[in-house]
């Protein structure tokens, strides 16, 4: 199993499964697209503006889903010290961080017409803005020094200090009296949405899944050939 | 149809701008890490073989060389 994790082994399997995830990410965007603009019911409701859904909501989970997933390797880095799991969340942040600015600017969009307004500063939209702010001093960390031993450190410890707002975010909406609706889905309780709506939003969750996965991929091989690049003066 | 759907009942513009920029930040996104993986591709190519016989022949029986020399000529997407 090990096996597996060594440069050259994984060099080998990001190059066979990147094609293979943008064909995949290809049709099931596609699918998805067709599905959410067109064949899914408008809102009885919000009428057509619900279609925003399919990419706020996918985009708002996976930005989530991505940072937790960053800080959660960052103990790891300063447990175990592996240069590997620094190298996998500094892989993971930049699709992270877009789908963040997506969940934003498409929630804004949907604001207009919902509530009358481009912006509120309410708890749930304030705590996702956090975020970004987050995800951005994790990038910029990496930037900021030459010293890729310290940039590893600040940028877990920017990461673990953020895992603090996850939950914030998650239940802001049950917290404080907010704008924005409380969760449709939900795992544990019943799901308040139709199974019309569900079918394009799982589609569209999908599709975003794969397209971070295909980011990180090729991110990662990035670092992985600028590491072996370092690598060749020392031959 | 087509009015209908463009249209969206006066949410088209709403709707529509927001995919838009979701499938623009993609395209960026893509495009940028994409730029990124050539440029260390090319990079990593040109220094290879820049480097002394003796040490090209010592590179060459490492596979991690062997895996990005492979892709770097033709890459997979």
């Amino acid at each position: 199993m090990l096996n597996y994790l060594k440069p050259n082994n994984l060099l080998k399997i990001i190059n066979k499964t990147q094609k293979f995830v943008f064909i995949i990410f290809l049709v099931i965007i596609s699918i998805g697209l067709v599905e959410a603009l067109i064949l899914s019911p408008e809102d009885y409701k919000q009428s057509d503006s619900v279609r925003i859904m399919y990419v706020h909501v996918p985009a708002a989970w996976i930005s989530l889903g991505i940072f937790s997933l960053i800080a959660f390797l960052s103990f790891g880095i300063l447990v175990f010290k592996n240069k590997n799991l620094s190298l996998i969340t500094k892989s993971l942040a930049p699709s992270g961080f877009v789908f963040n600015v997506i969940a934003l600017v498409t929630g804004s969009i949907w604001g207009k017409p919902t509530w009358g307004t481009w912006w509120a500063w309410d708890a749930r939209i304030t705590s996702m803005l956090l975020l970004a702010f987050f995800y951005l001093m994790f990038l910029l960390s990496w930037r900021v020094t030459d010293n890729e031993e310290k940039a590893v450190k600040i940028s877990s410890y920017i990461a673990i200090i953020g895992l603090i707002n996850v939950p914030i975010i998650k239940f802001s909406v049950e917290w404080w009296s907010t704008l924005h609706q409380p969760s449709s889905v939900n795992i544990f309780t019943e799901t308040s949405i139709h199974a019309s709506m569900l079918l394009p939003l799982g589609i569209m969750t999908a599709a975003f899944a794969l397209f971070s996965l295909l980011i990180f991929l090729m991110k990662y091989n990035t670092e992985l050939i600028k590491i072996k690049n370092k690598g060749l003066d020392r031959l | 149809m087509i009015n209908e759907v463009l249209y969206m009942n006066g949410y088209g513009l709403y709707v529509w701008s927001s995919f838009a920029f979701t499938l623009s930040c993609f395209c960026i996104l893509y495009s940028v890490i994409k730029l990124q993986l050539v440029k260390e591709q090319k990079k990593f190519k040109a220094r290879f073989e820049n480097l002394d016989t003796d040490k090209i022949e010592i590179a060459k029986k490492q596979e991690t060389y062997k895996e990005i020399l492979a892709t770097s000529s033709a890459s997979k997407i």
